[in-house]
């Protein structure tokens, strides 16, 4: 191919078990279609790269519009989770088990497995430096596959090029 | 539909090149494809992959998505990525004379 291969990044910055699959689901569409693929992790979003955080990566459902009594097999409509009902114990666990299941449905994997799936195909996995800083991390807190701490000018550089997607 | 021909045979393909109806393909059409999309000479684990996609879209009339490759013919991520260099996904479909694949993972 004479062209210079098309490029796209990544800016994970929650760490909410919903947001966290956007960029893994497109990231994982765009290596399969040959497309490079860089990730910078910051802020919450370092909870997806923190080996401690991964795997419990939660939705709490207060104040989330979109999250509907219907997801858990009521027939109630537009109703969603009184937001009273969400600060109760055990809410939010309930909801990530729902989410987790929901998402298991559909044949994706757990946020830890995709990413690891994301760095076999060829993604680039890089946390930002002020958050590092600011959360007291090191690159061993981290799961494999983490290339490196860098500044965000370091990651301006290094996509140059790409078209950047900020989640 | 277009139609175009593939190692001395013709074949109904879409827009985008891939082949339209599975039971027009065959294993020399396949080597030609791989020689398009820029592979070597097809090896016992590209024909791994190609053959599972093969029977799945034969189940299921759909081509298999990357994921469903990996956990079904026991292939690993890497070395699926390894076999069918920069972007996989287009073309063990293209090269296996399916679809592109319906489905995310």
């Amino acid at each position: 191919m004479a062209d210079e291969n098309r490029k796209i990044a990544f800016i994970c910055s929650k760490g909410n078990l919903d947001m966290a699959y956007p960029a893994l689901v497109m990231g994982w569409a765009a290596l399969g279609n040959g497309i490079d693929v860089t990730i910078f992790f910051t802020f919450w979003g370092m909870d997806m790269i923190t080996k401690s955080r991964v795997d419990r990566l939660e939705i709490p459902p207060v104040g989330n519009n979109s999250f509907k009594m219907k997801m858990m097999g009521l027939p109630t409509g537009n109703l969603g989770i009184p937001q009273w009902m969400g600060v109760l114990p055990g809410m939010t666990a309930v909801a990530t088990w729902l989410m987790r299941k929901k998402i298991a449905g559909v044949g994706a994997p757990p946020v830890r497995e995709y990413l690891q799936m994301l760095v076999d195909g060829g993604a680039k996995l890089y946390a930002c430096k002020m958050s590092v800083d600011m959360l007291g991390l090191k690159m061993t807190d981290f799961i494999d596959g983490v290339l490196d701490i860098v500044t965000a000018a370091d990651f301006m550089d290094m996509t140059e090029g790409s078209q950047i997607v900020f989640i | 539909m277009p139609t175009r021909t593939i190692a001395g045979k013709t074949v109904t393909v879409n827009d985008e090149g891939f082949m339209t109806n599975p039971a027009e393909w065959s294993k020399e059409i396949a080597a030609e494809l791989a020689t398009e999309e820029g592979l070597p000479a097809l090896s016992e684990a590209h024909w791994k992959v190609i053959d599972f996609c093969r029977q799945e879209a034969a189940a299921s009339g759909k081509a298999p998505t990357l994921r469903q490759i990996t956990t079904g013919a026991a292939v690993s991520t890497k070395d699926l990525f390894a076999l069918f260099p920069k972007g996989p996904a287009k073309k063990v479909a293209r090269i296996s004379g399916l679809g592109k694949p319906e489905g995310c993972v």
